[in-house]
């Protein structure tokens, strides 16, 4: 029977199939940070459990950590004691733990692909919904509750019904300013953030096989944000280029047998999905957000959508509306910004950083714009010096900060003030997420950058 | 941990209409500091439901004291965003032991089952209709029956089935969780494990 490339991966990890309930899905890679995991430890002591395969889960510190003076004690009792207690557990059970100050210290979902953590054809799950971004490599890949993250590390399985299958193919040639990031809010838009819903999503066409890793990364990473489970694009010469030789790749004659195994994972042509979707780059222009949800996003150069041309109820677009201090048919360009914030799982990779600088160069960052550009990890960091991008950077007024999760969840000291207005390269514009009373606009490090020379949302087409 | 067992539950419920109720006004991320399962009911909707000087939102829902009970009606696509079982926790000890919704997003729903809080979904007219008889009466009840997997609103007696997998349901019935049955297969998954090539 045709089976497509989720088939392929799912049916290749199910232990036990259960009628009329869930699979039992063997988890090859877990990833887990200080936020999510501590009261999966609690439940496994209490139960009086272990941890069952140790080498197969990956600890690394992100969400709290701040990203100023990491050589410092964290100042935040509470974000210090989760810090601790991740590097406690990870002591305990033998877990490789990569915490504050370690060379590979970063965003989860950054570090795992930059140490061959994340693999073609694996099953990776984390405690956290971006988990989906590993899901560029041909890996099936999705966020897990903490009930689950327990359940892992005691049996290193999850119980799940099989997902729906989705295909997205984008199809053509992305247009000048168009990133990565604005293919994802794209298709949200056209999908809305429950379009995909009990579906795990393949990305197909022209588009996302000409896309970098990064790029992949960047697209994958948003698909929680229409619902879906996971996204996941079917690896090639360009993946098995960006894994090979990095630390935890397959070596040598394992190197020779895993390629043959990722050699198969493909879509058969004649594989059925349960709904396709097809879009054609010739449309997407740069997307800014403008309410309070992923799938509230518009072409740059538009106006702000009317209330009956929105899924969700009026009272809901209202709501969301008068959150933004926005109001229905205005247009986005020109609309005065506070914060711009460059980093995440979402867009805080080499690329995104090499992006930002195109635009910044021999520029200036206007004077009434906080920014933050926090690198996905310290590799990137690295990169971004040897790169002479920190001169560009220091030289147009910015400064580079320390990796870390940041002002994408405001759990550390990273935080946009209420009432103020941030451009955002990261993935959720919700009511308070960058801060009790913060307005997110999301976008893509381009248009993040336009608006941090500008003080305004900027078209970046004028300026490449 | 195993959680109570669920057979069935009449209560009156807490309407909350808004579409795509995302985790993170469920829980905020800067409540999620805990390493202890406690207390997260307290910041059940933090921001929806205090100021900024904790002095609580009139026009809250949760802050309508003639609205109450263990069952809470959502609009469509509640839960979604963030994968934060906190949230479930949160409507869990705050003392809902049901959701109710014309559409869930994935993650909340499964972290609700696993830990005892049943997510059940309906038609948007019957949501619509649940709606309106909680606004004219307050102490409209509704009825979930788990083993029958039905849903009844009692003032005008409409019934809807929902649908749960068996496995889950004898979960639910029995008190039960996941780690429960995957313990008792650890030979299976070790014999799994040495066939994986990485």
């Amino acid at each position: 029977m045709s089976k497509s490339l989720f088939d392929k991966v799912w049916d290749s990890h199910v232990v036990r199939s259960i009628e009329d309930g869930p699979d039992v899905l063997y988890i090859d890679r877990h990833l887990i940070h200080e936020v999510t995991s501590p009261v999966a430890f609690v439940g496994l002591e209490s139960r009086g459990l272990s941890v069952l395969y140790p080498e197969r889960t990956f600890a690394v510190a992100d969400h709290n950590t701040p990203t100023i003076n990491q050589h410092l004690p964290v100042q935040d009792p509470l974000s210090a004691n989760q810090l601790k207690t991740l590097e406690d557990n990870a002591n305990k059970y033998g877990i490789s733990h990569w915490g504050l100050g370690h060379q590979n210290n970063g965003i989860v979902h950054v570090v795992g692909p930059e140490n061959g953590i994340t693999l073609p054809g694996a099953t990776i799950v984390c405690g956290d919904s971006h988990t989906s971004t590993h899901g560029a490599f041909g890996a099936i890949a999705f966020g897990i509750g903490t009930s689950e993250v327990e359940m892992v590390l005691t049996t290193q399985c999850i119980m799940q019904p099989k997902p729906k299958k989705m295909r997205i193919s984008v199809n053509g040639v992305l247009n000048k300013a168009v990133t990565p990031k604005d293919v994802g809010l794209y298709i949200i838009a056209q999908l809305t953030t429950s379009g995909a819903t009990g579906y795990f999503v393949e990305y197909a066409g022209d588009v996302f096989e000409n896309m970098t890793m990064e790029g992949r990364m960047t697209v994958c990473n948003l698909s929680i944000e229409m619902g879906a489970r996971g996204g996941m694009i079917a690896p090639d010469a360009k993946t098995f280029e960006y894994i090979k030789g990095r630390p935890k790749t397959p070596k040598g004659a394992d190197w020779d047998t895993a390629m043959a195994y990722w050699n198969t994972l493909k879509t058969d042509d004649d594989a059925v999905f349960d709904k396709e979707f097809t879009f054609n780059a010739d449309d997407i222009e740069p997307m800014i957000t403008y309410g309070t949800n992923p799938g509230m996003g518009m072409g740059i150069s538009n106006n702000i959508p009317s209330a009956d041309a929105v899924e969700g109820g009026k009272a809901t677009y209202d709501k969301s509306l008068a959150y933004m201090g926005y109001a229905e048919n205005e247009q986005m360009i020109g609309k005065k910004i506070d914060y711009v914030f460059i980093g995440s799982c979402t867009n805080g990779r080499i690329e995104d950083f090499r992006a930002f600088a195109s635009i910044v160069k021999g520029r200036q960052k206007a004077n009434n714009v906080t920014a933050w550009l926090v690198p996905g990890s310290h590799i990137v960091e690295e990169k971004i010096k040897e790169e002479g991008l920190l001169t560009i950077f220091e030289d147009a007024g910015f400064v580079l900060r320390e990796p870390g999760c940041s002002a994408c969840l405001a759990m550390n000291d990273d935080k946009v003030p209420a009432g103020k207005y941030a451009v955002s390269t990261s993935n959720r514009n919700f009511e308070g997420r960058q801060g009790p009373g913060s307005r997110t606009l999301l976008a893509s490090p381009l248009v993040a950058a336009a608006a941090a020379v500008t003080g305004l949302v900027t078209d970046p087409r004028e300026f490449l | 941990m195993a959680y109570d067992k669920f057979t069935t539950l009449t209560s009156t419920a807490v309407p909350m209409p808004i579409e795509n109720v995302d985790t993170d006004q469920i829980i905020p991320a800067r409540f999620l500091k805990a390493t202890k399962r406690e207390g997260f009911g307290d910041n059940l909707f933090r921001d929806w439901r205090y100021n900024g000087d904790d002095t609580p939102k009139a026009d809250f829902v949760l802050n309508n004291p003639i609205y109450k009970g263990k069952i809470l009606v959502g609009g469509k696509n509640f839960g979604s965003g963030s994968s934060r079982e906190h949230a479930a926790w949160a409507v869990y000890d705050y003392g809902f032991r049901c959701v109710v919704s014309s559409f869930f997003a994935d993650i909340f729903k499964n972290n609700c089952l696993n830990i005892g809080v049943l997510p059940v979904q309906i038609s948007p007219e019957f949501a619509n209709e649940i709606f309106e008889a909680i606004y004219a009466d307050a102490n409209t009840e509704l009825e979930i029956n788990l083993e029958a997997q039905t849903i009844t609103l009692l003032s005008s007696g409409t019934q809807e089935s929902f649908v749960i997998n068996n496995y889950k349901k004898g979960n639910m019935l029995n008190g039960f969780d996941d780690i429960d049955y995957l313990q008792n297969m650890k030979s299976e998954i070790e014999t799994f494990t040495e066939s994986r090539p990485f």
